[in-house]
């Protein structure tokens, strides 16, 4: 393990690297352009790719491009041009293409606030594109988290072929923090699984497929002359309208995140055991929250955090048996958008704190809300 | 090995009306794959939507059928993934002039090893027959009722300023022609642009007394005149026709993955 100082954004690059990503495809947008500017420096030093695409949309087809072909990759933006990027992710999640997408919130909707954070993109990575579809989304609070949720993210990606959202916001993008980096020999790679070469088929969307697992699709130039498909496809790709086979994939792809959704949910629970309230917030909100947790904790009150770090699927589970019939207090730097999921499997009103001014919750703002509440 | 090899014969018959232009293009492409004997899953071939999207379905190498206008930008991807690859993209006037026009003029600045045949009908066909970047003034389609009063993209024009490295335009009238001035392209190392002029006698044909394909296909034969003939005519006389050949060929030009192949020395990095 070595320490260095890095901003988010760097952190980020740093950990596609070394999760394996060898192609990057992007446009510039604030405040994501320094993790494009660092995979450019990075990337073609270990034999990779970088391009600066003409658009957001071109940037996404690209990294999907490459992923077919075989590369792990990524592609970065934020607000406005995840939007842009919406078709092409519905596309990935059509086709059960690997790729990660990193989104760097900041003030919206529209142009907003380019250089102030936000957390109102969270129900985008959810719904944004059109179409019922699985989706894998994950938002890392802390610096050394931040390298190792990447690596989950490139590890989720081609473990379920699927797309996956990598959210933190403009403050953890652009803090320089101390990044604990582990040896090589300390992460676990997953490594994209294919078929077997030399068989005389190709419905791989159902070879060797239970509902629950993700497809052995085979890599363009692996030998077999496989198709792709963004049309409602068969078990070998090819489009159809036929009810059956269309409701058919549709579930095999909601399936495998599904039946997996314990693997991947991650959370933090902070002094929770005796706590009379909990905060839920996730991101840089939480990290504001857990400084306000040791504050009214010193003062003698009750009070805990639950932190989802996978917000997709969301940890419905975990966030019921963590609360129980506590008190909660959600936190967004939105005007209220996890909160109909927290409401939603809690079925109650909970408190809350919301900010979308373009300046973070403090914690101040924390303890006055929660003395209020206790 | 014969060129039906590079057809998914299973996945026949086709979508495509009856007459249509772009089964005459398919073949010519074919026959270039198998003139060249490129073996079939050496070959990307990526399509993006409308009827030319389609082809994708049929053509028996690795295939991509993506979304409108972006066939390109995909393309670029898997290239730059996998250069030694060959690469094809096929897409339509709508598809690449309109909603990808963005995406066609970058890729022909960068001079990226891409094969694009943009197969131009005139129409946005599928969607019912709608006025494209490339339909003809005057001409009457579902959304300009009163006749279309938009100038066209010259596609040749376009690609050229834009910095493909080898651009050409044929007719479907004129499959031989057709089929080896694809293959030539294929044979270019850099962005390859052909323009295959191509009918939709339902979609476009029908609202412009145009209604059947052989009808049609006059009409276009009318209109289309070869580089070398055209070269003896005035100005005047050729200034409402369609000329074909290959209006531009780069071989100085570096190509876009490998000069990339060298950034990558550059940056001290191993391939």
């Amino acid at each position: 393990m070595r320490k260095v100082v890095m901003p988010g954004n760097e952190t980020i690059a740093h950990a596609a690297i070394a999760a394996g990503c060898r192609f990057y495809a992007g446009y510039p947008i604030t405040p994501s352009s320094e993790l494009a500017a660092e995979m450019s420096k990075l990337l073609p030093k270990v034999g990779g790719k970088f391009i600066q695409m003409e658009d957001e949309i071109a940037s996404m087809a690209a990294a999907i491009g490459a992923s077919v072909a075989g590369m792990k990759a990524m592609t970065a933006t934020s607000g406005p041009g995840f939007s842009l990027k919406q078709e092409h992710i519905g596309l990935a999640c059509m086709m059960e293409v690997p790729v990660v997408i990193v989104n760097v919130m900041r003030g919206g909707p529209s142009t907003g606030l380019p250089t102030h954070p936000a957390q109102g993109d969270v129900m985008q990575a959810r719904w944004g594109t059109h179409g019922d579809h699985p989706i894998i989304a994950l938002a890392p609070a802390f610096p050394t988290e931040i390298y190792m949720e990447t690596i989950r993210a490139f590890n989720l990606a081609e473990r379920f072929r699927n797309p996956v959202i990598l959210l933190i916001d403009e403050i953890l993008a652009h803090t320089y923090e101390v990044v604990e980096i582990p040896e090589p020999g300390e992460i676990t790679l997953e490594e994209r699984k294919l078929p077997p070469s030399g068989l005389n088929r190709l419905d791989f969307y159902t070879y060797n497929r239970r509902e629950g697992d993700p497809p052995l699709l085979p890599n363009f130039f692996q030998g077999y002359n496989f198709h792709f498909e963004s049309l409602a496809h068969d078990e070998m790709g090819f489009p159809t309208t036929d009810p059956e086979k269309v409701a058919y994939l549709a579930r095999l792809r909601e399936a495998k995140i599904e039946k997996h959704r314990e693997e991947i949910w991650k959370n933090e629970e902070y002094l929770l055991e005796d706590a009379e309230l909990v905060i839920f917030a996730y991101g840089s909100v939480a990290r504001a929250a857990k400084e306000a947790v040791n504050r009214l904790r010193a003062e003698g009150a009750k009070v805990g955090l639950f932190r989802p770090i996978t917000l997709w699927p969301f940890p419905e589970i975990p966030l019921k048996k963590a609360v129980g019939a506590r008190k909660v207090l959600v936190a967004e730097m939105n005007l209220g958008q996890m909160v109909y999921e927290v409401e939603r499997v809690l079925r109650r009103d909970v408190a809350t704190l919301f900010k979308a001014d373009g300046t973070p919750i403090s914690p101040v703002e924390f303890v006055e809300k929660i003395r209020g509440e206790l | 090995m014969s060129y039906m090899d590079y057809v998914r014969t299973f996945k026949l018959p086709h979508s495509w009306c009856p007459g249509c232009g772009i089964g005459t293009i398919m073949q010519a492409i074919v026959r270039a794959f198998d003139a060249l004997k490129w073996k079939n899953e050496d070959i990307a071939f990526i399509t993006g939507i409308g009827c030319s999207g389609r082809m994708s379905t049929y053509i028996n190498t690795n295939t991509m059928h993506t979304t409108h206008g972006r066939p390109l930008a995909f393309a670029t991807g898997i290239k730059l993934a996998r250069p030694e690859k060959h690469v094809v993209v096929v897409s339509g006037d709508g598809d690449a002039l309109a909603i990808g026009g963005n995406h066609f003029i970058h890729a022909a600045r960068r001079n990226i090893d891409i094969k694009l045949i943009i197969i131009n009908n005139s129409v946005y066909g599928m969607t019912g027959g709608q006025v494209s970047p490339t339909t003809p003034q005057r001409f009457r389609t579902q959304t300009t009722p009163y006749g279309n009063i938009e100038p066209n993209f010259d596609v040749v024009k376009l690609a050229i300023a834009a910095g493909a490295t080898f651009v050409a335009r044929e007719s479907v009238t004129r499959p031989r022609n057709l089929e080896k001035l694809i293959e030539k392209s294929f044979q270019h190392k850099g962005f390859s642009v052909v323009e295959a002029i191509s009918n939709c006698h339902i979609n476009l044909g029908r609202r412009n007394k145009l209604k059947d394909q052989i009808t049609m296909l006059r009409w276009i034969n009318d209109r289309i005149i070869p580089m070398n003939v055209a070269r003896r005519k005035k100005p005047e006389e050729i200034k409402d026709k369609i000329i074909l050949g290959i209006f531009h060929e780069d071989k100085e030009r570096r190509e876009y993955t490998e000069l990339y192949d060298e950034l990558i020395q550059w940056a001290g990095g191993d391939k």
